[in-house]
């Protein structure tokens, strides 16, 4: 049984999936971008804005704070942009020069308050703090849960991160025509006279406000994760943008509860205390994407592996009947042995003939072509040859150069319903 | 409670002074930093001072090829990875009854999972449809949470605790022993050792792949092997700067140096230069003062060559390039000035026409700015084009001949476009404004014979013999 107490575990749980929705909105559009690791960028560099507005104003109220990083955010997005445009420096590298300068900048700074004696903890700015957002006044029966008192009771990291949720859930619906053109192709979205640029702001300033609010409740590895994982997973999902948007959600959530569920019930299981919530959602993120990574039904492994494995039944059912159907066009009726393609596998061959007499396309002895089988040979002798004739009169190939290509193109589905009699080498098309 | 429930406020005792009146580091004296630069301030700390050195050369020669195979942030990832191969190998070997924090065991572990890391990249690439940032930004967060998760179970269940172990998150050069630093720079001479050994085959796998497997080499081994060294890189350098930061000594050296050369060995040059310098910075400052963390010391110090690169490196420097653009307006700008100026001579029959009003007219149609005409006009004096009579500005005889170049390019250009390039003759103007400075010498020549060849209408002969272009070595030539 998974361990839940609502006082301990609602908030943090809560805290998790708000962070995980907005991060994972946001992040369909950076994957889309090509700009996943900017969540990676502005995360690092948050911790100087962070230290800096401490230092500077000497207070912990958390809009100095929340100014401090949102600035630091925006400015890593503008000096990777400067970075790359004024020294020409490919985008990976400037990114990584501009982060881990601030983060070196931050970690110093951390060390210089240190001398102050504030201690400043670098560390919970990775991992976070989840399982400190405790609701110390939970309300022992559900009508105490609308009374003001329990609502300041509630953990502020907690509102803050729904506020942030529902902003950007907002930014995303009402700005969502715009951003997808923008994510797919920015010069058109320029030319219908919305300006790229300031999306590629905004949505930076969102990415930015969104680390900043999970930061301290869920560190900067979750963010991480949550920007790319989700809307990776989700892409592997679908191929429409709006689906791919609801995936990420539900699949951000799905993290979020299970990872927090699993950093406490799994080590309970052994008896353990529980590990770190953050870093097991993370985790949790990262088994779902190889779930669909193998599973996923529209471009998982699994589903690939099927594809390719009826695609090369069909064809090699394909070649038998066809070769089949020549031999009995050559030898005008009178039986002779039929001679296995030097390029096919003699295995599959004999699975293609085994699959032909079930199919009763085949006679059981193996030897000859039933009438349905004859049919359906037919059908494909005679695409292989209008295919043959299309690429000698159309494309102007030389007759002894054409059939290879036929060989492929006979697979297709499509077959003409009229053509000429006869194909290049003279022979009927049936 | 914000934030920084990272603010805790007391720090109670464990490092720095207690009395609240001695709030600043120490600073030593001057014989303490001669002794420590000059590595005459005692075996242990000139063992970690030589070895972060070697650890930026090191790491500075083999950015290089990282930043050359766009796998600057690769390594990014990498080095997230190796956390928790930390904490497995720790896990490992206590159970194993070994020294859980014995730094070759650790080390291990980190190349390990650090390899993992970079293998499921390139799985993830080749299986599916995500890109590359998508996969390192995967691999990197999906890695360090693990590690998170390995380390929090450590604190919490084993019995050793894993105090320690989060020196390898910031790192941290004050803790290192000799043996730790001698492993540290053992691994990063024989990193360097390698690369040098292998210099021609890296260069030619990062600059024509498809040309050396066509070759013959094995660049997929090639690659592995570069990686590799991108790991032991990697996994030398957690101890001294963590393997948060560790990848900026990898990539901002070769970024750095990219600003300054072409060249492949001069590039490598500057860059194991920038880096052994900042890991010597680096290492002597940690060492000198308190609480100034050996990582972000060297990745600061790089950071500052990087932003002296950006903008005063030569040629690809932000001032040069600025400077560059600046010239080239000014001298277009000139161009039009004169061009319009000798046409209005022309037009008006008379020479020494005062050209105030035209030169206001041209700023206002070519939107000069206010600092901009003064600087253009000025260039235009100090060549002696333009002459400052009492009345206003006239142009002068060499002005006047430049002018009459100037358009003569322009009216050759437009006919070449017009004839050629068919191109509708009310179209041809505006991009005759953009090409008749880019003319050089002999397509002038060119040009205006195959023209007259043909019979097509060339400018008037008397500019021709007057302000023939072969005269005036070409300064309308130019940039091309």
């Amino acid at each position: 049984m998974i361990p839940f107490d609502i006082g301990l575990d609602l908030f943090p749980m809560l805290a998790a999936v708000f962070a995980s929705v907005s991060c994972g909105l946001l992040g369909n559009f950076l994957v889309l971008r090509r700009l996943s690791l900017m969540g990676d960028a502005i995360s690092h560099s948050v911790l100087p804005g962070l230290v800096v507005a401490f230092l500077l104003t000497q207070a912990r109220s958390p809009w100095v704070m929340f100014a401090g990083a949102a600035a630091a955010g925006v400015a890593t997005v503008v000096l990777v942009e400067l970075v790359k445009r004024l020294g020409r420096v490919e985008p990976g590298a400037a990114m990584g020069v501009v982060f881990s300068v601030l983060f070196a900048l931050g970690v110093l700074l951390i060390e210089q308050a240190a001398v102050r004696h504030i201690d400043l903890d670098a560390d919970c700015v990775l991992h976070g703090q989840l399982e400190t957002l405790a609701w110390y006044g939970a309300p022992a029966a559900w009508d105490g849960v609308f009374a003001w008192e329990t609502f300041q009771a509630m953990p502020r990291q907690v509102i803050v991160l729904a506020v942030t949720c529902a902003a950007t859930i907002g930014f995303v619906a009402v700005l969502f025509k715009e951003l997808r053109i923008a994510a797919f192709d920015a010069g058109l979205a320029s030319s219908q006279g919305f300006n790229a640029n300031f999306l590629h702001y905004a949505l930076m300033v969102f990415v930015a406000s969104a680390t900043v609010a999970s930061f301290e409740a869920v560190g900067s590895i979750l963010v991480i994760a949550m920007l790319v994982c989700p809307a990776a997973t989700a892409r592997l999902l679908t191929d429409r943008l709006r689906s791919q948007i609801v995936w990420s959600v539900v699949l951000a959530v799905l993290s979020g509860v299970g990872g927090y569920l699993a950093a406490t019930a799994v080590p309970a299981a052994f008896g353990k205390d529980s590990v770190n919530a953050a870093g097991s959602i993370a985790l949790m993120a990262g088994a779902l994407l190889v779930l669909a990574i193998v599973a996923s039904p529209s471009h998982g492994l699994v589903t690939r592996l099927i594809r390719q494995r009826s695609l090369s039944r069909r064809i090699a059912l394909d070649d038998l009947l066809a070769a089949m159907y020549r031999r009995d066009e050559a030898s005008d009726g009178k039986p002779s042995a039929l001679v296995v393609p030097s390029q096919v596998h003699r295995r599959s061959w004999n699975r293609a003939m085994a699959h032909a007499v079930r199919r009763g396309l085949i006679a059981a002895d193996r030897r000859s072509l039933t009438d349905t089988g004859r049919v359906e040979a037919a059908a494909l002798v005679r695409k292989h040859r209008l295919w043959e004739h299309y690429l000698v009169e159309r494309v102007g190939l030389p007759a002894d150069h054409v059939h290879e290509t036929a060989e492929l193109l006979e697979h297709l589905r499509p077959s003409p319903a009229d053509g000429p009699a006869t194909d290049p080498h003279g022979r009927v098309i049936p | 409670m914000w934030l920084l429930g990272l603010v805790q406020q007391e720090n109670t005792g464990t490092h720095g002074p207690t009395s609240i009146t001695n709030v600043t580091d120490e600073w030593p004296g001057w014989a303490q930093v001669f002794e420590t630069l000059t590595l005459r301030a005692g075996f242990n700390t000139n063992t970690v001072i030589v070895g972060t050195t070697l650890l930026g050369l090191a790491a500075g020669v083999i950015g290089v090829f990282m930043l050359l195979r766009k796998r600057s942030l690769m390594t990014d990832a990498l080095s997230h990875a190796t956390l928790p191969g930390i904490g497995m190998a720790f896990l490992g070997a206590t159970a194993m009854g070994l020294d859980g924090r014995s730094l070759p065991v650790l080390l291990l572990g980190a190349a390990v999972t650090g390899v993992l890391g970079v293998l499921c990249i390139q799985a993830i690439l080749r299986l599916t449809r995500l890109r590359e940032d998508a996969a390192i930004g995967i691999v990197l967060s999906v890695f360090f949470g693990a590690g998170v998760v390995v380390l929090s179970y450590i604190q919490a269940n084993a019995a050793a605790g894993a105090a320690g172990l989060n020196k390898f998150i910031y790192g941290q050069t004050a803790a290192m022993s000799v043996g730790d630093a001698a492993l540290m720079g053992g691994i990063a001479a024989a990193a360097i050792l390698v690369t040098l050994l292998f210099l021609k085959e890296f260069s030619l796998a990062c600059f024509n792949d498809a040309f050396a497997r066509v070759d013959g080499w094995p660049v997929t081994v090639l690659d592995l092997m570069m990686m590799a060294l991108v790991v032991l890189v990697t996994v030398a350098g957690l101890q001294a700067v963590g393997l948060l930061l560790v990848v900026a000594m990898l990539i901002i050296p070769s970024v750095s140096a990219r600003f300054w050369t072409e060249r492949l060995w001069l590039l490598l040059v500057v860059a194991g230069v920038i880096g052994a310098l900042s890991g010597y910075l680096g290492s002597v400052v940690s060492a000198l003062l308190p609480r100034k963390p050996a990582g972000s010391v060297i990745v600061l110090t790089s950071g500052a060559v990087f932003v002296v690169s950006l903008v005063l490196a030569p040629s690809r420097g932000v001032l040069a390039s600025v400077s560059r653009r600046l010239k080239m307006r000014l001298r277009i700008a000139g161009d039009h000035l004169v061009e319009a100026a000798y046409e209005r001579e022309t037009r008006d029959a008379e020479r020494g026409v005062l050209l105030d009003a035209e030169i206001a007219r041209l700023a206002k149609v070519r939107g000069w700015s206010v600092w901009f005409r003064p600087l253009a006009i000025g260039l235009l004096r100090w060549r002696g084009d333009l002459d400052a009579a009492k009345h206003g500005m006239r142009l002068t005889e060499s002005g006047r001949a430049r002018g009459a170049r100037v358009s003569r390019n322009h009216a050759l250009w437009e006919q070449y476009l017009v004839t050629y390039a068919d191109i509708a003759p009310s179209h041809v103007d505006w991009s005759v404004d953009q090409v008749e400075h880019v003319l050089s010498e002999p397509l002038i020549a060119e040009l205006e014979q195959s023209l007259e060849r043909r019979g097509a209408p060339v400018s008037p002969a008397a500019d021709r013999g007057k302000n023939g272009v072969r005269r005036d070595n070409g300064r309308a030539g130019g940039v091309v």
